[in-house]
């Protein structure tokens, strides 16, 4: 996956590397910005078994500061927030390779270097017995425990 | 063979009469008999679904998913809109945003489980969850708005089509605190294995009903514009993403 292009970016920004699942890393950079979570709405994507973008809704676009044409077919890892510890995703990927579901709250990553989060669930798609593919379907957190998981996280960053 | 079809009853009383002349236009474009009962509740439904007396269902997403996994149906048509549902309060409450609501809410609602679903996740942005909150039960959405009105409840839950049937003087007495735009779970037309060999034709049928005036009409009186096909991966992923709202 690439990295971040500065000229993105709306703010000042923090350069972070990312190492990302698959021994890969990418260049980020990071705001302070938060967008808000739309009322009402659910976000939801899909990949397949590798993590790579196969569709997602308006919602999940218009969140992501990308453009469709830029998600479909790259890794989910493209909205991967620094501030996000790497041992959720490990929880993440361990949970649903085994035909479970995950759930939990995430900092995603915006193309403006910005931010947004959300509570997540993925769900493996089961097809006549086998995994085909992921859906991530992200709603509405609440304040009180994105507060509680970002102290989780950063605890777990330092540590 | 005489063909059993039940609608969810998830739709404004107002269109009973509605789904009964839809059922004598299906009758006779499809040339069987097809008798339609319309069951007072989501429980009595489900019964009839367990005892194997429903054939066809237009059905809310959740019973949806039951048939669809569980019985062997499989989805034919669907309207080309979302379900949505409201969250509203009296006009005269405080509450501004859902942000607003606290714990110990009392909240109104029916037993229908696709509407209190989507319901109950978008309280969660004010940290209320199922122990947080007083629920009223009721039989019909107008008796949920009659609660909220009577301040017996301090929210109601209900479809945006049931709100829209309100009275301009009940609506203007209540305020929406939050509107949902899913647009990823609807209802759907499905058939059981009895007719699983009539499926194209009655999809096609259900998908074309637009294209006329006459089928115009029968589909405003349902609260439609026009019905489109559903493919059967369609509806996996619709069950795919409502097996992550009661997580």
């Amino acid at each position: 996956m690439d990295d971040m292009d500065p000229a993105w970016i709306v703010g000042e920004a923090r350069e972070y590397t990312l190492r990302l699942f698959d021994g890969s890393c990418r260049r980020v950079y990071v705001t302070d910005s938060e967008t808000a979570y739309p009322h009402g709405k659910l976000i939801v994507s899909r990949t397949d078994t590798e993590g790579v973008i196969t569709l997602g809704n308006q919602s999940f676009v218009d969140m992501s500061g990308y453009q469709e044409s830029e998600l479909v077919g790259q890794p989910h890892s493209i909205l991967r927030h620094p501030e996000m510890p790497a041992a959720a995703f490990r929880d993440l990927w361990e949970t649903i390779s085994t035909g479970r579901q995950w759930h939990g709250y995430v900092k995603n990553l915006r193309k403006d270097g910005g931010f947004y989060w959300v509570y997540a669930t993925v769900v493996p798609n089961i097809r006549q017995g086998q995994v085909v593919g992921y859906t991530s379907v992200r709603r509405e957190p609440s304040r009180q425990k994105v507060a509680a998981a970002e102290a989780l996280y950063r605890s777990m960053l330092e540590s | 063979m005489s063909i059993n079809f039940t609608v969810s009853p998830s739709f404004p009383a107002e269109r009973i009469s509605d789904w009964y002349i839809f059922n004598t236009w299906l009758q006779r474009a499809l040339s069987i008999p097809i008798h339609l009962e319309l069951y007072s509740g989501f429980s009595a439904q489900r019964q009839a679904i367990a005892d194997g007396l429903v054939d066809m269902i237009y059905a809310n997403p959740f019973d949806a998913s039951l048939l669809v996994r569980e019985r062997n149906f499989i989805a034919i048509a669907g309207p080309a809109g979302g379900d949505e549902m409201v969250i509203f309060t009296a006009a005269d409450k405080p509450f501004q945003t859902i942000t607003d609501l606290q714990t110990g809410l009392r909240l109104s609602c029916t037993d229908d489980p696709s509407v209190n679903t989507v319901g109950r996740i978008l309280l969660e942005p004010a940290d209320l969850d199922a122990s947080d909150v007083v629920t009223l039960p009721t039989e019909t959405y107008i008796q949920v708005a009659r609660a909220v009105l009577r301040d017996q409840a301090d929210v109601g839950f209900m479809p945006v089509d049931a709100f829209s049937a309100l009275s301009n003087v009940i609506q203007r007495d209540l305020r929406v605190l939050v509107t949902s735009q899913l647009h990823v779970i609807h209802h759907s037309f499905l058939i059981g294995p009895a007719l699983h060999d009539r499926g194209e034709d009655i999809s096609h049928l259900l998908t074309s009903l637009h294209e006329n005036e006459k089928g115009r009409q029968l589909l405003a009186g349902l609260g439609s514009t026009a019905w489109r096909h559903i493919a059967h991966e369609d509806v996996e992923l619709m069950i795919d993403i409502i097996s992550t709202l009661t997580q």
